[in-house]
């Protein structure tokens, strides 16, 4: 058995799914972008990946990929983890495009968690890994009674759930998979970014497309689209603030993650976005440890 | 006031197949009307309560409703948006068992507040000083209204269950049974409690129970259903004094003398 990387596995066809399930799944892509936020139902496929793992970015990934795309996956910001290195590799064997970690090289970012920080391009499509596609899953369980909601645009529950932060927390403790209303109709949960991410979907020059694998559901933002996060007057949204820059390059505009370092409590803040932090210290910025990666 | 009745409901029938649940249901209500459906088990109450609410679509008859702004509209001819939209600010139901009429994992000034929300308040300290009113309204203690309705006994759910449908000001409630469940000091409270808010509100409501107790406190008119049939109706203490039907003659004598 062939395992060298970077060479194109033989028996299958181009980008792993056959070309009628592709249509199919382009398709639902097309109504999604024509009624944004709103979510279509399509018929997932298994892939050769446990549900959890991006299945519904794979599905929509793999029907929207073309021979000279440059493809990018991250999962919570970072090129390295398992999740993004195996779904790369996927790719790389089943369709032989070329892979990039560098969000300005790339034509398609699939992504788990995260939103990259440097601004997207009208060229460039995010692809997002979705778990949970209905916002009003929690507080309605029911799959008819949320259907008719969103039909009716019957949104006063989605505030019940902010209300209920307040009420318990004293602000809006909802920090991840924020629900915002898509051009003035739909709600929709934008799958776990943090709600830090939620201010770069607003007329975002890229296309956003969302795929459910196990809920078998497939949602978009079309460019240029108004993307409005929830809130109440008296307390309004507001994304997460860090009391410092980032450890290793200095950056003050980018998500933190918290990294822990010895088992004495030492710890650093760095950027999540690893591409983001490594292209700022290439270009010289560097943060109070920098030297420690 | 106007001349004009609230509800106008002709000749309402509700056939499960062949099965009969209500047939040929017809009467009116005014502004501040309370009107008491009784009958025993299986009468048809609950099945005209479903249609009234527009839960169950009946097979034969109207539903006039004049509206706020003075139109009449037929429920039937509405559709499931409109519906759903006149159900939470100009109706409201109180259900037997408040875990249907209640979120129960929501806090009870949350269960309060949805219906300020689904009509579009946005302002969160607002919806909870009109929550917070309300549940002094219904008699629960202010501090407890970050507590959700699982921590409370049924007489308080039932209370919390009726300031959530108060608080947009319906002008009609309907109520299914709500003191049934309940033992003989609550209940009392409870009634005390709806006769208080019907009277200052003047809210028009249809009662369905089984307790004739229940309907000489609350109602003013009443209306006897058997087999799916109304048998008798008119003003509460006339029926209750004076039946003129066998069958609502044996009703009030099978009452137990407390």
């Amino acid at each position: 058995m062939n395992t060298v990387s970077g060479l194109k596995a033989t028996g299958y066809n181009f980008a792993y799914l056959d070309e009628q399930t592709k249509r199919m799944i382009r398709r639902a892509i097309l109504k999604a972008i024509a009624i944004p936020g709103y979510q279509v139902p399509f018929a997932s496929r298994e892939m050769p990946m446990p549900y959890g793992w991006g299945t519904g970015g794979v599905q929509v990934t793999a029907s929207i990929l073309g021979k000279a795309d440059v493809l990018k996956v991250i999962d919570q910001g970072s090129d390295d983890t398992t999740n993004a290195v195996s779904i790369r590799k996927f790719f790389e064997k089943t369709a032989g495009v070329r892979t990039t970690t560098h969000t300005g090289e790339a034509t398609i970012v699939q992504t788990r968690h995260r939103i990259p920080e440097r601004p997207l391009r009208a060229d460039q499509i995010l692809v997002y890994q979705v778990p949970i596609p209905e916002p009003l899953r929690y507080l309605e369980p029911r799959e008819t009674e949320t259907r008719k909601m969103h039909g009716l645009r019957d949104y006063g529950l989605m505030h019940v759930k902010l209300y209920e932060d307040i009420a318990r927390h004293g602000h809006i403790a909802t920090t991840y998979a924020y629900p915002v209303e898509v051009a003035g109709r739909y709600v929709m949960d934008p799958s776990p970014i943090p709600k830090f991410d939620n201010p770069k979907m607003d007329m975002s020059p890229a296309l956003q497309l969302f795929g459910a694998g196990r809920e078998k559901r497939i949602y978009a933002v079309p460019p240029y689209t108004h993307v409005r996060s929830l809130d109440f007057e008296d307390h309004p949204f507001e994304v997460q603030r860090f009391s410092r820059p980032c450890a290793l390059c200095g950056a003050e505009d980018a998500y933190l993650d918290e990294i822990l370092l010895d088992d004495r409590g030492q710890r650093m803040f760095a950027c999540s976005d690893t591409d983001y932090c490594e292209e700022r210290r290439a270009s010289g910025h560097t943060g109070l440890q920098g030297d420690a990666a | 006031m106007s001349a004009k009745p609230l509800l106008d409901v002709t000749g309402l029938t509700k056939f499960y197949g062949q099965r009969l649940g209500c047939e040929d249901v017809s009467f009116d209500l005014f502004e501040g009307d309370v009107l008491a459906v009784v009958g025993e088990s299986g009468s048809g109450k609950s099945t005209l309560l479903g249609l009234l609410a527009g839960e169950l679509e009946p097979t034969a008859g109207h539903i006039d409703y004049r509206q706020q702004n003075d139109e009449t509209v037929e429920l039937g001819s509405l559709d499931e948006g409109a519906r759903r939209a006149l159900m939470r600010t100009e109706w409201g139901f109180v259900r037997q068992d408040p875990r249907e009429g209640l979120r129960m994992a929501v806090t009870a000034g949350g269960n309060v507040g949805e219906r300020l929300m689904a009509k579009g308040d946005r302002h969160y300290g607002q919806i909870r000083q009109r929550a917070g009113d309300w549940l002094e309204k219904v008699e629960i203690e202010a501090q407890r209204i970050d507590e959700t309705p699982r921590s409370f006994s049924g007489g308080m759910r039932q209370r919390l269950q009726i300031a959530r449908n108060l608080v947009t000001h319906p002008r009609l409630v309907l109520m299914d049974e709500p003191t049934s469940g309940l033992d003989v000091s609550v209940q009392a409270r409870l009634l005390d409690l709806i006769r208080g808010l019907v009277t200052d509100l003047g809210l028009a409501v249809v009662i369905v129970t089984h307790d004739l107790a229940v309907a000489r406190i609350l109602s003013h008119r009443i209306m006897v259903m058997r087999r799916g049939r109304v048998i008798e109706q008119g003003l509460t203490d006339q029926v209750l004094d004076d039946p003129a039907d066998a069958y609502t003659q044996l009703l009030v004598a099978s009452v137990l003398a407390a």
